[in-house]
């Protein structure tokens, strides 16, 4: 049984294209890179090499039917790439080849030669081991003989996998076809698709790798974008969950809520869904959780999609968080943004590159429902599981607020629902002429939550929780649990007098008890005096009596012996 | 008439020299066609009046970029102005000269 051998690979660089392509693009063989102008063909391609010089040492070669030397180098001085310093290093070298357009004479055979041997000292002269060839259908308005410039096309590609370059050939997209002239034909190991749509006045990127020849990659479209680093492509469904989990916990800033997720808060990391009702108290439960974590001395990013910075802090300092320190002190970020300003791709990538810069420990997106508006709530999803992974893989605990105006679910909500690890609820509840807002855990992955709903107070002092009575009406809120508490306090003050009462009763009881007792005592005391008393004046009176009998029998002269006669005869004196 | 003979004499007058590069790849069949086409061509219409001069890429491959030449051979008309460029080894005389703008028979 023969081993595969995965195929050499050229890492590109490019944020993403990596992982989408399982490694960059075949070694040695050449890429098609094609799509509709404006695509981003040409800065991927540029970028592909750039990469190539500064992270793999590999020198290239740029070769430019379209645009002058100068300009390439204008356009991608602004992602910081510094061509002219390339050049001068020896590390790239740009080859504008200026097609002549419909001035040349064709008679007889010809062949391309000539861009053969260019191409082959250029390569020659730098030692490259990338090459770049935008865009060569340019070709096809030069050379009426379009058979001849085929047949050379094919060649060419060929040549550039004996002189063993990795090199991306780009190619504008044709009406039905990938290449306006059909070279897809030529470059078959490795074909990426660009697209560029505009849906709902917001423009999004994509790339596909359409063909792989002996790789596996990944067949979705990838969002992608052009940042101001370069290019980024966003592989998001490809993503394996590598992230460590953290038994660590984060507080909430809630002392009532860290102890309704089983006293601790949130697991370090993990993500957080808090959705409700408009004016519930979403942004505030972010506020404070910002405040908290910057109180502990870590960083906090909050990303607004609904209020500017001012607002923020303004609206927050009046229920007593106060995030201007933080802010001031360094430890917060607030970015602010309309969701429909960049579309979602350009959210996602800015979002991610700020936390790349600011490596904070907690990133607030508020909410993220107003996403939506910039695109398919499946979109949205997508985007969203994109950014919970690249923060969870970064050990970065994320709350996203969702606003939904009625009932428990919401588009985005779904979506996102199976993502997060913990998912607060916080909603209003009408009644007795109020309405009151209440939270709880509808969700805590990992944790012996709270089922208890609480009510959700926002006070002066931020955030407070309260417990909430069930009654007959239901659960009780705002004034009603007021009154609850009120009758509870009283009822319960009420058993507390009767219980003293109880108690001093029970002590004068106690009192009249041992006081009976001691009674008794004295009673039986007394008795028993007595009746020691009687026995011993009881004997001495027997030996009176026998003494008088006997006297009385001898002065009676009877018989002195006869107990009888003594005894009634001891009677008849007493009674005569 | 024999514009060889012809062109050498007419050189001093208001005839203008022509310019010609042409660049080939070393010794492949087309270079040396278009060479030979070339010459012959030269020699037949327009006399001693012309200067040709041969870039052999393969010797000298830099000049490729810097004439900015994609196809073998090509054949760059410098002089008279306005430049003019052709492609292939030139084995079609008729088209050769029409693409140079040479009248076949001279103007003499």
């Amino acid at each position: 049984m023969a081993m595969l051998v995965e195929l050499p690979k050229a890492p590109t660089g490019i944020f993403g294209l990596d992982e989408v392509t399982g490694g960059g693009l075949p070694r040695g063989r050449p890429t098609l890179v094609c799509g509709p102008a404006g695509c981003g063909k040409t800065l991927l391609a540029m970028e592909f090499l750039v990469r190539g010089i500064t992270e793999f040492g590999e020198p290239g070669v740029f070769v430019a039917f379209e645009e002058s030397a100068d300009e390439l180098t204008a356009n991608v001085a602004s992602l910081g790439f510094d061509l002219a310093q390339f050049e001068a290093n020896g590390q790239l070298l740009i080859d504008h080849v200026n097609v002549p357009s419909r001035e040349m004479d064709e008679v007889g055979d010809w062949d391309l030669d000539g861009l053969f041997l260019r191409l082959g000292a250029a390569i020659d002269a730098i030692g490259a081991k990338r090459v770049v060839i935008d865009t060569i259908e340019t070709l096809f308005g030069a050379f009426t003989d379009t058979a001849v410039l085929r047949a050379e096309l094919r060649r060419l590609f060929l040549w550039l996998k004996e002189r063993g370059v990795t090199a991306v050939i780009t190619g504008e997209r044709g009406d039905g076809t990938l290449t306006r002239h059909g070279i897809e034909e030529y470059v078959s190991d490795c074909v990426i698709v660009l697209d560029h749509r505009v849906t709902e006045q917001t423009s999004t990127r994509r790339l596909r790798i359409l063909k792989y020849r002996g790789s596996l990659h990944g067949t979705n479209e990838y969002p992608f974008l052009i940042g101001s680093t370069g290019v980024s492509v966003v592989p998001v469904t490809s993503r394996a969950l590598p992230h460590s989990v953290s038994v660590e916990r984060v507080s909430t800033g809630v002392a009532r809520l860290d102890a309704m997720l089983a006293d601790g808060g949130f697991f370090k990391g993990s993500a957080v869904l808090v959705s409700g009702t408009p004016g519930t108290g979403k942004s505030t439960l972010a506020a404070q959780l910002c405040a908290e974590t910057c109180g502990n001395g870590d960083r906090a990013l909050y990303f607004a999609f609904e209020e500017s910075e001012e607002e923020i802090i303004r609206n927050m300092s009046s229920v007593g968080i106060d995030l201007n320190r933080w802010v001031a002190a360094g430890l917060l970020q607030i970015h602010c943004s309309r969701p429909s300003l960049l579309g979602l791709e350009a959210h996602l990538f800015t979002m991610q590159r700020v936390v790349g810069e600011f490596d904070p420990a907690v990133v607030v997106m508020d909410p993220v429902s107003d996403l939506l508006r910039t695109g398919t709530a499946a979109d949205v999803a997508a985007m969203l599981t994109r950014q919970i992974d690249f923060l969870k893989a970064r050990g970065v605990t994320s709350m996203l607020t969702s606003l939904h105006t009625d009932g428990i679910t919401a588009q985005a909500d779904v979506q996102v629902a199976s993502l997060v690890d913990t998912w607060l609820l916080v909603r209003t509840m009408e009644g007795n002429g109020e309405h009151n807002r209440v939270l709880y855990v509808l969700k805590a992955r990992g944790m012996a939550n709270s089922n208890q709903i609480r009510e959700f107070l926002i006070t002066g002092q931020g955030i407070e929780l309260a417990d909430v009575y069930v009654g007959e009406q239901g659960v009780l809120t705002g004034s009603a649990r007021q009154a609850q508490e009120a009758k509870e306090r009283s009822s319960g003050m009420a058993r507390q007098e009767d219980l003293e009462q109880r108690g001093v009763e029970l002590e004068r009881r106690r009192e009249s008890v041992e006081a009976e007792v001691a009674a008794l005592w004295r009673d039986f005391q007394a008795e028993a005096d007595i009746v020691g008393r009687l026995v011993s004046t009881g004997s001495v009176g027997v030996e009176d009596r026998a003494g008088q009998r006997a006297a009385q029998g001898r002065l009676r002269q009877a018989d002195p012996d006869d107990p009888d006669s003594s005894a009634r005869s001891a009677n008849l004196p007493v009674r005569a | 008439m024999e514009a060889g003979s012809d062109g050498a004499a007419a050189l001093p007058k208001d005839e203008q020299i022509w310019s010609l590069r042409l660049y080939i790849a070393g010794q492949s069949p087309r270079s040396l066609n278009a060479l030979a086409n070339l010459t012959e061509l030269c020699q037949q219409h327009l006399g001693g009046r012309h200067d040709i001069e041969t870039i052999d890429l393969v010797r000298d491959p830099s000049r490729a970029r810097d004439d900015d030449i994609l196809a073998i051979p090509t054949l760059i008309r410098s002089l008279p102005l306005p430049e003019r460029k052709i492609i292939g080894d030139l084995s079609d005389t008729k088209r050769t000269l029409a693409a140079l703008r040479l009248q076949p028979t001279g103007t003499e």
